[in-house]
């Protein structure tokens, strides 16, 4: 099949200012319908806009991250639509003149190549309120809390070829906004939403006609929703039609896609310099301030995962993705005094734990210092790797220290060197048969053969048996 | 008690003569006998007069008050003030009590005044003859078959009329000088970005300003003191040193040179309208000052750009008029788009319509660049003349609007011929500047006004300037028969 | 540049404006009066002059992030045409 797929993605990321971007309402997130709408929210006459700090330093600081331009100059603009949620009939935004210009994003793939992504720009905006259709006597509700949260619009170039190209992309940015705080990253609550622009050619061919599916709030959906886009505008193009430019709606639940009633007239947004703001001027020094305060971003974390834990590159991106990831990482390894053995377990059973129980890592029950002690323990040669498995199970699922753990369960390894040539010379003398083969067996053929008097002497200690002083003394036995 | 002008009646309530209280009654008991021949009044708000004059009586006798405390006025109702309607002068906002003040309304208050209620205006301040109001057309007290000019018709009425010493306003494109031509009395549009916008109810955000009208300079001067300065709330009022307004006004003329635009004399000025203003121009030779005759080229372009920038800006701060949230909602709306459209068909009269239909128009796709980026160049165009005039001369002078008042309807089917009217106000808003208007003779009995443009934050020369000419004149001092009583 | 009653109708629906038949006619000649107006702007010449959004040659001021605003729904809802659990009613919405 020689169909390619082109994607760019809009990305609104909800800036984690206390206060919306042009009034002093809260914009805590879960509060009673339009306790957070203030006057100037709800668009009363005769209110004006002042423009949050926070949210042009939040907006500045995304721009130094993905190393783009900052423009000296931004001006925000009108974009005219009527909607319920959007109280003024018009949403404050920029478009000529954004606050960030051109930049990119180095994502790592699964084979492990890199690939830039191109940023367009970044702007400044305002986020709507929502309509809740729940029955009102067949009326909707509005809740304005939302309407005016900051956002930052993030526009990439259509640079992704493959659903998981843009979902390795979205996670990346996801790591690189949580990393610099200026968004909570919680998606379940919208805090990061994504539009995606799809099409398909023949390869080396003119772009195709693209759809838009709008406001996808998981990386799963995002997924689904792409592949499920690809299929559908190849079938109608094999099928001899033609895809149409058009918003398309996923639906997570069913896993399908709908397009948006499109008899909404192609839109005509009227967009002209808003005349209640004055331009944003942005200074050298104001820059060179914020530079001061980055923090290490997952591209730096990861090349120093690299060289200071001795991490594989692929190993070193996924812990350095996130802030919580990376935090609880670098944790575990100072605890445990064991970067491999940390990076094997976070990625390892941790993850997979998470995963089954569908949380996040920052919801986990074990916590970072928990498992870094427990690894202590390992390495410290108390518990083998495998009665480690024991330990963690019990910590997720009682809590408590490994060192506790351990005790209460007399999970300690057996290292006295007597305890263990007691149970080798019991299975020896219970195992004449096999002691006979063994001796009668070639050199090469021994070392498979002694695997069935490990498995014995590790069942008969309970695997607490120090499985290094269980060979030598084995090996002495069976051949000295 | 009313022949008192506003800088008269603080000096009396200071002198104890009388109260706060005995004024207000005196100013309400006209309103209620007088108002019905003017209708300058959309809301009057009696009790609440009485108990603020009675708190200002209290903070005088505490020994706490400020020269204007207890001082009665009203304002226009385009300010919205907390507990009482604000309307606009639109169905739309007939039952709108707004749930705040305008930091206008705040600072008046915190200064002791005393509001008599809310004054008529053209619907939304879009109209130069107080015509469009919902409420109405209000009736000039010099000639009750007359437009009393607009948008704040009421305003200029209810001070021409004696109803109250001083009035706020709001000026986008001639609206506190043309009316106060047409009515007699003295009006100024500040600088843009002197007064707060906060709480103002928006028409075109970038022209707007508020502004005092009253009999004298010297009222005027009292009462932009007490409106201007910075304001956190409004992103573009400027955070600069209000000077006190009143230390100037004695200023001696000699010296002043005042520019005289040739393109304000030419085509469409009433001759008898001009010969009024040469006198008053004559008089300020008499006084010292020097007259530059000046070029304004882009003049003739001032009314077109305006007609592209105020309706486009219109257009959109009108939007959130929507019935969701306050105001005017049709009956038995049928689904949402029904919703919008009847609320907006029914609650706005048809030059805010049309206003915001060309509005749509000049931002809408492919016509932008023709109009609205056009008429923006065209702004810097004009912008330009101002600067470069400001170079030769201290002031500018010259008519404030082209005729004095003319009759209802006559202006009625064609809006451009209405918005000519304004042709000489116009550029001072698109430039930002602050501009004047103060009466200078009579045209068939109907008063006229001389217009002066000042420099930017030249406010208080601008006073100066107008209130010596009103120490050898009393053109301001005339009151329309009907009104003694 | 001539206007035709179906660029005002289009112009109505973009501004949420219900016209009927008579006003429509109205609209488009009144319209037409004020385009008349407003095209002597293209005589100008105007190359090379940078669009003037604003009279203030100034920046914008900035806000510090704290919140400023209490609850005021009761209030704020009080002059609401239609509420409900704290909700603004409007005809359903469809997406």
């Amino acid at each position: 099949m020689s169909w390619e797929t082109v994607i760019g993605l809009e990305i609104h990321v909800q800036l984690a200012t206390k206060t919306k971007i042009f009034s002093g309402s809260s914009t805590a997130f879960g509060a009673e319908p339009n306790t957070q709408a203030c006057a100037i929210d709800l668009a009363l006459p005769g209110i004006l806009p002042v423009l949050n700090a926070e949210a042009v330093r939040m907006a500045l600081m995304f721009g130094l991250a993905i190393d783009a331009e900052i423009p000296k100059r931004s001006v925000f603009e009108r974009k005219n639509y009527f909607y319920p949620d959007l109280p003024k009939g018009y949403q404050t935004t920029q478009l000529a003149e954004p606050i960030v210009g051109a930049g990119h994003v180095d994502v790592d793939l699964a084979d492990g190549s890199t690939k830039r992504i191109r940023i367009h720009h970044a702007h400044l905006e305002e986020d709507a309120g929502k309509s809740l259709h729940e029955d009102y006597a067949g009326q909707s509700g509005i809740d304005l809390n939302r309407a005016g949260t900051p956002l930052i619009e993030i526009v990439t170039e259509p640079d992704m070829r493959s659903a998981e190209e843009a979902v390795a992309f979205a996670k990346k940015l996801h790591g690189i906004v949580t990393t610099l705080g200026i968004c909570d990253g919680e998606m379940a609550q919208g805090s990061m939403r994504f539009d995606v622009n799809i099409s398909v050619r023949k390869k080396g061919a003119e772009l195709g006609t693209r759809t838009e599916t709008k406001n996808l709030n998981s990386f799963r959906f995002m997924e689904e929703a792409i592949k499920l886009e690809v299929e559908r505008q190849i079938d109608v193009i094999e099928d001899g039609g033609r895809v149409i430019q058009e918003t398309r709606l996923y639906n997570g639940d069913t896993k399908t896609a709908r397009s948006m009633r499109s008899k909404e007239e192609a839109n005509d947004y009227r967009y002209f310099p808003c005349p209640d703001l004055l331009p944003v001027v942005i200074e050298d020094s104001y820059i060179a301030e914020l530079k001061a305060t980055l923090p290490e971003l997952p591209d730096a974390k990861q090349k120093r995962f690299v060289v200071q834990y001795g991490l594989s590159a692929y190993d070193a991106s996924i812990l350095s993705a996130d802030r919580v990831m990376s935090a609880y990482f670098e944790e575990v390894v100072t605890a445990s005094g064991d970067a491999k053995l940390a990076a094997n377990w976070v990625i390892g059973d941790l993850s997979a734990a998470l995963n089954r129980s569908s949380l996040e890592l920052g919801q986990s029950p074990v916590s970072s210092v928990q498992l870094g002690d427990m690894i202590a323990r390992i390495k410290d040669g108390t518990i083998s790797g495998k009665i480690a498995k024991q330990v963690f199970e019990l910590m997720w699922t009682e809590g408590g220290t490994a060192d506790e753990i351990i005790e209460k369960q007399g999970l300690k390894q057996v290292s006295d060197s007597g305890a263990i040539e007691k149970i080798v010379d019991d299975i020896i003398a219970a195992s004449p048969q096999q002691v006979e083969n063994y001796r009668g067996a070639t050199e090469d053929k021994r070392p498979k053969m002694l695997g069935f008097f490990v498995g014995q002497i590790m069942k008969a200690s309970q695997g607490k048996a120090n499985p290094q002083q269980v060979n030598e003394i084995l090996l002495k036995k069976l051949e000295g | 008690m009313h022949n008192l002008t506003l800088a008269q009646t603080a000096q009396a309530l200071a002198d104890k003569q009388f109260s706060s209280r005995e004024v207000t009654q005196h100013y309400l008991d006209r309103i209620a006998r007088l108002d019905k021949n003017y209708n300058s009044f959309i809301t009057v708000t009696a009790d609440l007069a009485l108990a603020e004059a009675d708190a200002a009586d209290a903070r005088r006798a505490n020994g706490k008050a400020d020269f204007l405390t207890g001082v009665p006025f009203a304002h226009k109702d385009i300010f919205c003030t907390k507990g009482v309607r604000t309307s606009c002068g639109s169905r739309m906002l007939d039952n709108f009590i707004s749930p705040y003040d305008a930091t206008v309304v705040e600072k008046y208050r915190a200064a002791g005044m005393v509001m008599l209620g809310k004054t008529n205006m053209d619907e939304f301040a879009m109209g130069s003859s107080n015509e469009t109001s919902f409420y109405g057309p209000v009736n000039n007290p010099w000639d009750t078959s007359c437009v009393p000019g607009g948008s704040s018709g009421g305003s200029a009425t209810c001070v021409a009329a004696r109803l109250v010493p001083g009035a706020t306003a709001t000026d986008t494109g001639g609206s506190i000088r043309q009316p106060a031509a047409l009515c007699g009395i003295t009006g100024l549009k500040p600088t843009y970005g002197r007064v707060s916008r906060w709480g103002m109810i928006a028409f075109a955000s970038s022209l707007d300003q508020a502004g005092p009208m009253a009999r004298t300079a010297e009222d005027v001067a009292l009462m932009l003191g007490a409106m201007a300065g910075f304001d956190p709330k409004d992103s573009t009022c400027l955070d600069k040193e209000v000077p006190d307004y009143l230390a100037d006004l004695n200023k001696d003329l000699r010296g002043l040179k005042i520019g005289v635009p040739r393109e304000y004399f030419g085509e469409g000025l009433n001759e008898k309208t001009a010969a009024q203003v040469q006198n008053a121009l004559r008089e300020y030779e008499k006084l010292g000052a020097t007259l530059v005759d000046i070029s304004l080229p882009h003049s003739a372009l001032a009314v077109p750009a305006y007609y592209v920038i105020a309706p486009a800006e219109c257009s959109a701060n009108l939007s959130r008029f929507d019935g969701v949230r306050y105001g005017y909602r049709c009956e038995k709306p049928q689904d949402l788009s029904d919703m919008y459209c009847r609320t907006r068909a029914e609650g706005f009269g048809e030059e805010v319509k049309r206003r915001i239909l060309v509005g749509a128009y000049a931002l809408s796709a492919g016509f932008y660049d023709a109009y609205y980026r056009k008429a923006q160049q065209v702004r810097r165009l004009i912008q330009q003349d101002f600067i470069d005039a400001f170079k030769q001369v201290d002031v500018i002078m010259g008519p404030t609007s082209p005729s004095p008042a003319f009759a209802f309807g006559a202006k009625g089917s064609d809006p451009v011929a209405m918005y000519l009217e304004d042709i000489y106000t116009i550029a001072t808003n698109l430039a930002g500047l602050p501009g004047m208007s103060l009466p200078c003779g009579f045209v068939d009995n109907k008063p006229v006004g001389l217009q002066i443009i000042g420099n930017y934050f030249d406010e208080a020369r601008m006073l100066n300037v107008a209130h010596r000419y009103q120490q050898v004149s009393d053109w301001h001092m005339q009151m329309p028969a009907g009104v003694a009583v | 540049m001539a206007i035709e009653r179906q660029q005002v109708e289009q112009l109505a629906h973009l501004a949420r404006i219900a016209l009927d038949e008579s006003t429509l006619s109205r609209t488009t000649r009144s319209l037409a009066d004020v385009l008349a107006l407003i095209d002597q702007l293209q005589a100008v010449d105007t190359t090379g002059i940078e669009p003037m959004a604003h009279p203030l040659d100034a920046v914008q001021r900035l806000r510090a992030d704290i919140v400023t605003e209490p609850d005021q729904r009761d209030v704020l809802q009080a002059i609401a045409p239609a509420v409900q659990d704290g909700l603004f009613l409007v005809p359903k919405v469809i997406e």
